[in-house]
């Protein structure tokens, strides 16, 4: 444990010690709320509420959030700092927990920073907050299984805009196998069960599900399964090619 | 303090280390010489534990490394190759950061962290960003990492590597006073740094040891070790030549072409047995003027390219 924490303040500070962390905040924050205010039809619809606020979040994170994670162990491999770290006396799991979760607070730090949207919406009508909190837990979770997503891809290559890139098309897997654009590959020659089950992997669908303000368990559960079996496989990269 | 026996690492069909077995004691300096490519890096990994051996087993301070690397780990100091460093960290958050994944807090961590940077000099360079140094600087900044703890076993992998000659004289003099109580590994292609340094050499060509003694015994393999140069008058070389052959204690007299009128013997002994005294007698009561005489030591870089390439 102390031992991932000391990992995790390395590689938070580090976030902070280059512009990524800035530049990250601020085309974050442009981004939500450009496309809440004017692709989502804020005022429009007419409804105090942040549908429009939560519906782009898995869109912005499917390029945004490999950007954060490319550097995580692309960068270790190609400046030889994975020799130092693998041969501290830490273990491979501590160390990539310990990365993800730095990643992860990073992130959630970035979301947090929407608040001024979440006042906005107070101050204009009277939303269920219930389910604006449910929507944060939610955009965090799923920022939490891209993030996990993008860290095994960065442990696969020394190159970091390959590691954007595997990380960016791994998760727009996971994004969009709930939509019949999809399903509709799958469905001509695999069995209903298999569709089913590539449709029960969707980011969309669970997401969708908690930002309605429904916070169903095997939601939770799906995107706690989907980063644990990650860091898993992250462990199994990084130890299977510490010599490549 | 490091066994090693009957390592192995293969990379698919290279083998690049092939059983080699070595034991390391505190209080030696281990140089490890090769040439590129011989697998002095990838020993070294397998004995910090970076690398998995493909087949025998490593012991630091009686530990498996296989099967206990994290107390491993914790008897020893790494500079890797290279000296990788993060370099968006500045010096002391780096050796902070080095110490609190090493288990110190904050406040044990300090005294470790002085004494390592005074060792080194980095007091200049502490809150500058790694990388904004220079190579020298790194070089250093990844030296007290690995000292850092005060570890028993050091393995430092090219660790003058791109220093200049003040800053390879000042690192091995730090390698030096640090040997005592320390088992200490470096690799190297220097082979006048084993001279400096280290207590034993161990030269390893194509995954294997062809060699492991002291430095001097190094030399004793020239098959120049002791050889006596002569430099007279080229009016004079075929005289000395057929003087010094006569002697029982010479195997052969080499001559090179003469240069500006002044011409070149060597007289090579029989096992490198010392033979100075001898020939200058002769040369003397040969009543031959002679420029220069002096007995050669033997070149280590001969010695080093028979062993590496003439297997």
């Amino acid at each position: 444990m102390a031992n991932t924490l000391v990992i995790f303040r390395r590689e938070f500070q580090a976030y902070f010690s280059t512009p990524l962390a800035y530049v990250f905040i601020v085309i974050f924050l442009g981004l939500t709320g450009a496309l809440t205010f004017y692709m989502g039809n804020f005022f429009g619809r007419g409804q105090a509420d942040l549908q429009s606020f939560f519906f782009f979040h898995p869109w912005l994170y499917l390029f945004l959030i490999p950007a954060v994670t490319m550097r995580l162990w692309a960068e270790e491999r190609k400046s030889g700092t994975i020799e130092v770290l693998m041969t501290l006396p830490i273990s491979t799991t501590q160390a990539v927990v310990g990365k993800v979760l730095a990643a992860w607070a990073f992130v959630a730090a970035a979301v947090a920073l929407t608040f001024p949207v979440w006042i906005t919406v107070n101050y204009l009508g009277d939303p269920d907050n219930g389910v604006i909190v449910a929507g944060y837990v939610g955009s965090i979770l799923m920022a939490g299984a891209y993030l996990a997503i993008g860290a095994c891809a960065s442990a696969l290559t020394r190159n970091q805009v390959i590691a954007f890139v595997v990380a960016a098309a791994l998760c727009f897997l996971f994004l969009t196998s709930g939509l019949e654009i999809v399903l509709a590959f799958f469905r001509g020659w695999a069995p209903v069960f298999f569709v089913d089950v590539i449709a029960s992997m969707s980011f969309l669908t669970h997401f969708a599900n908690i930002a309605k303000g429904v916070i169903d368990l095997k939601d939770l559960i799906f995107f706690a399964s989907v980063i644990g079996f990650a860091l898993f496989v992250n462990v199994a990269i990084v130890e299977f090619r510490k010599g490549a | 303090m490091i066994a090693i026996s009957d390592l192995t690492k293969r990379f698919g069909a290279i083998t690049a280390v092939d059983g080699v077995s070595m034991k390391v004691a505190r209080g030696e300096v281990l140089g490890f010489l090769g040439p590129n490519g011989a697998g002095k890096s990838t020993t070294m990994r397998m004995v910090t534990g970076y690398l998995p051996p493909t087949a025998g087993t490593i012991e630091v301070c009686g530990h498996d490394v296989a099967a206990d690397p994290i107390a491993a780990r914790r008897h020893i100091g790494y500079l890797p190759e290279g000296a990788p460093l993060y370099g968006d960290m500045s010096t002391i958050d780096y050796l902070t950061f080095i110490a609190q994944a090493r288990g110190f807090t904050r406040e044990a961590a300090s005294p470790l962290i002085q004494r390592a940077v005074a060792t080194v000099e980095l007091e200049g360079v502490l809150h500058q960003p790694i990388d904004t140094l220079s190579k020298g600087f790194k070089r250093r900044v990844g030296l007290a990492q690995a000292m850092l703890h005060d570890p028993e076993v050091l393995i430092l992998d090219e660790p003058t590597d791109g220093l200049d000659p003040n800053q390879k004289r000042q690192v091995r003099s730090l390698i030096r006073d640090m040997s005592p109580d320390k088992a200490i590994v470096i690799s190297t292609h220097i082979l006048e740094e084993v001279e400096a340094v280290c207590t034993r050499a161990v030269i390893i060509a194509a995954g294997r040891v062809v060699f492991d003694g002291s430095p001097a015994e190094l030399r004793r393999r020239s098959t120049h070790h002791n050889a006596v140069t002569i430099r007279l008058g080229a009016e004079l070389a075929t005289e000395a030549k057929s003087q010094i052959e006569q002697m029982a204690e010479v195997a052969r007299v080499e001559v090179a072409e003469p240069e500006h009128g002044t011409t070149t013997l060597v007289a090579v002994p029989h096992d490198g047995r010392p033979i100075v005294h001898e020939v200058s007698e002769r040369v003397r009561s040969a009543g031959l003027a002679v420029n220069e005489l002096f007995a050669e030591r033997g070149e280590l870089d001969e010695v080093f390219y028979r062993l590496t390439v003439g297997h």
